[in-house]
């Protein structure tokens, strides 16, 4: 997120008919503008609005409008809504201050001693949302034949959904996709996630069966699911689990994007209430950081393994999260995850558990691999890494290390059995 | 010095495969599960769900890979926390083994890095029924009070108990993990004093852990007991809430730990913590 402008403006979301009893006036919000802003011209109310870039947010709620104003046209906008008996209310506040803090932070970054190369970032360390774009650039950047980033989409605050694509050629390769970090709070895999990149671009060509699993397959890995919850957990709340979204007519903010999916949307396992953790969203897919990766799932179209990784608590589950009926691999899945977590705890004894979703944790509906799955990708696993509850979600940082690198051993094996079991 | 028990809940594998934990609810239907906030009713899936509890009701017996198992052992281990726990004594379970009649409590010592093994059994019963009613848990443990703390515990409580410096702190521990030596005693008290309240709350759709202390403030000794407020954060499993609750907690080495007030905070959503900038 280099060269940020940032200018003063009025961030307004308009209602129709609806009442609202919202917070006063007063509060002044920021755009930025640049790949990371988006905003749709609206042809209505175009006498009046015409000055205005109008954001119309994507729900099924006509009556529900979010128009960005420059600083300058505040008093006419406010003016004309009054005027006009449109309900209104500050939807950001102190957005200047958060843009304010998150330009400091990156300046101060920047005169810190940032790392100059892939080989001096500090893996052991948990980092801001800045710090693990620049990783993804550089490492893109030191290893361009085997490295590159795509960006699948944006979220809900215009920060780019990156990709780490790692191939050695060819047109379109069965793939492989791992993703850290769509909870926001569970730090500790977005850590791992920035380690398991650094380790494929170590391996390849070193070891031998990660070697042979990149000559006939992709891995896609996206470190940051979650960008704008983690910048909120650097911020202002560390245990932000959801995204940042706001919902219409409720003061609550975010939806669960592990409840999101189409897979058992609106059964038991997801909460219908906007202040509940596990809000399944107004539908599925509304959120961009699911529909994102939906998209590159579908358009793909040869994707042979899903891996989602979230913690706390030591487990490798398959599914079904929405129903107790056993998915149809599921004595291929439970013996390979057996393999797996055995893998794992080789190295400093951890102990996991496996099964499905439902039997092993709890009924969860609208989950990432019931929905893979049932897209015919096969070998769909989420991991709840390190620990058990002592720490939780604030893992200590001298736990980063030991947490991928076993938690890489239980990735080699579920990729080789899906690189073995590939045409 | 720090110790932290882990309990280790070993089920050893015998023929006839006796549980150790047996967990017994009351007659009738089963509580927790249609009554959880996230259950969306649909006749089919609840039917399900029922099943499984009932297997276990007539049974007894835990598949200790599925979630009632580990459900369970936890609220056990909340249970040994409120009758053993101190702040150089904070125990959690960690494994649970299919088969019968033994259970292992290992206890590290984080200086040392020595391990005393012991054993518990544990019974645990889930009332059901209309109001909120705790579990009751009966459990009974070798080789427990074969780690000795005392020593620790009596510097700790001889260097606080006198009024004219009370300690206080918050973000326990802080965003990145991290907890002041000086402050770890302090975490664990918080620990154990939060396993009362997460006892209380427990049933079979619960799963709850200390999140982070927020803040906590000592206050002057009374009756020989050291007093302080907590505000912690729990974090339940199912339904993936953080919970805030004050507590006024009070212990020593003779009485232990007691909780004598809690209060449950409310779910603000305009009310952020603060940013944990510092480390």
């Amino acid at each position: 997120m280099k060269g940020l402008l940032i200018l003063t403006a009025l961030f307004v979301a308009v209602f129709g008919k609806e009442t609202f009893e919202g917070p006063g006036l007063g509060l002044i919000c920021v755009w930025e503008t640049g790949p990371l802003c988006w905003f749709v011209d609206l042809k209505c109310h175009s006498s009046s609005l015409s000055q205005l870039d109008v954001w119309m947010e994507t729900t099924d709620l006509p009556t529900s409008v979010d128009i960005r104003v420059p600083f300058t046209s505040l008093q006419t906008v406010k003016a004309f809504l009054e005027t006009e008996d449109i309900e209104y209310f500050i939807m950001i506040k102190d957005l200047q201050v958060m843009l304010d803090e998150e330009k400091e932070q990156m300046l101060s970054s920047a005169r810190a001693t940032a790392p100059r190369t892939s080989d001096d970032y500090d893996y052991s360390n948990y980092h801001t949302i800045a710090d693990i774009y620049a990783f993804q650039d550089m490492l893109v950047a030191e290893n361009p034949n085997l490295v590159s980033k795509i960006v699948i989409g944006q979220s809900y605050q215009g920060r780019p959904l990156n990709v780490l694509k790692f191939s050695t050629g060819g047109t379109n390769k069965p793939g492989i996709w791992l993703d850290t970090g769509i909870h926001s709070r569970e730090w500790v895999t977005q850590a791992s996630g920035t380690w398991f990149a650094k380790k494929i671009v170590t391996d390849y060509g070193r070891d031998a069966a990660l070697t042979a699993i990149l000559d006939k397959m992709d891995i896609f890995l996206e470190i940051v699911t979650n960008p704008d919850g983690y910048y909120y957990t650097h911020t202002s709340n560390r245990m932000w689990r959801k995204t940042r979204k706001p919902n219409p007519g409720s003061s609550c903010i975010g939806t669960d994007p592990n409840r999101n999916w189409d897979a058992g949307f609106g059964g038991p396992g997801a909460s219908d209430s906007p202040c509940s953790e596990t809000y399944r969203g107004p539908k599925a897919h509304s959120e961009s950081e699911v529909k994102s990766i939906v998209d590159f799932v579908k358009s793909h179209g040869n994707l042979q393994a899903f891996v989602s990784i979230h913690s706390y608590s030591q487990m490798l589950l398959y599914p079904y999260g929405y129903t107790r009926t056993p998915c149809k691999d599921e004595s291929e899945l439970h013996n390979l995850a057996r393999k797996a977590i055995t893998d794992l705890a080789s190295l400093y004894g951890t102990s996991y558990r496996y099964g499905s979703i439902i039997n092993t944790i709890y009924q969860a509906s609208g989950g990432t691999i019931d929905w893979t799955y049932n897209q015919g990708i096969k070998y769909s696993y989420t991991f709840e890494l390190r620990d058990t509850g002592r720490y939780g979600f604030i893992l200590p940082a001298n736990q980063i290390l030991p947490t991928a690198k076993e938690t890489w051993l239980a990735l080699m094996a579920i990729m080789e059995h899906t690189k073995d079991n590939t045409n | 010095m720090g110790w932290t028990l882990f309990i280790l809940l070993v089920v050893l594998t015998v023929v006839h495969g006796n549980p150790t934990m047996t967990v017994r609810t009351g007659s009738g239907p089963t509580v927790g599960f249609d009554q959880h906030p996230n259950s969306v009713p649909l006749g089919e899936d609840i039917q399900t769900t029922t099943e499984v509890v009932e297997e276990v009701m007539t049974t007894g017996v835990l598949n200790p890979s599925h979630y009632p198992a580990r459900r369970a052992a936890t609220v056990v281990q909340h249970y040994l926390n409120t009758r053993y726990g101190s702040p150089y004594r904070w125990i959690f379970f960690s494994t649970v083994h299919s088969g019968s009649s033994e259970v292992g409590v290992e206890v590290e010592d984080q200086h040392t890095l020595g391990s005393v093994s012991g054993q518990c059994s544990a019974e645990l019963f889930f009332p059901e029924g209309e109001g909120q009613s705790a579990p009751q848990v009966q459990a009974s443990c070798e080789g427990l009070h074969q780690s000795n703390t005392t020593a620790q515990e009596e510097a700790f409580y001889q260097q606080h108990r006198a009024s004219n410096n009370l300690v206080s702190g918050n973000n326990i521990p802080d965003s990145y993990g991290h907890v002041e030596p000086s402050m770890k005693p302090f975490w664990q008290l918080g620990g154990v004093a939060s396993s009362f309240i997460m006892l209380r709350e427990s049933n079979e759709s619960t799963l709850y852990n200390m999140a982070q202390v927020a803040n906590f403030t000592q206050l002057e000794t009374e009756k020989d007991q050291l007093r302080f407020n907590y505000h912690v954060l729990l974090h339940e499993m199912i339904s993936q809430e953080i919970i805030h609750w004050k507590l006024l907690v009070t212990w020593s080495p003779e009485q232990g730990v007691q909780v004598l007030q809690t209060e449950l905070q409310p779910k603000c959503h305009h009310c952020e913590a603060p940013p944990n900038t510092t480390n």
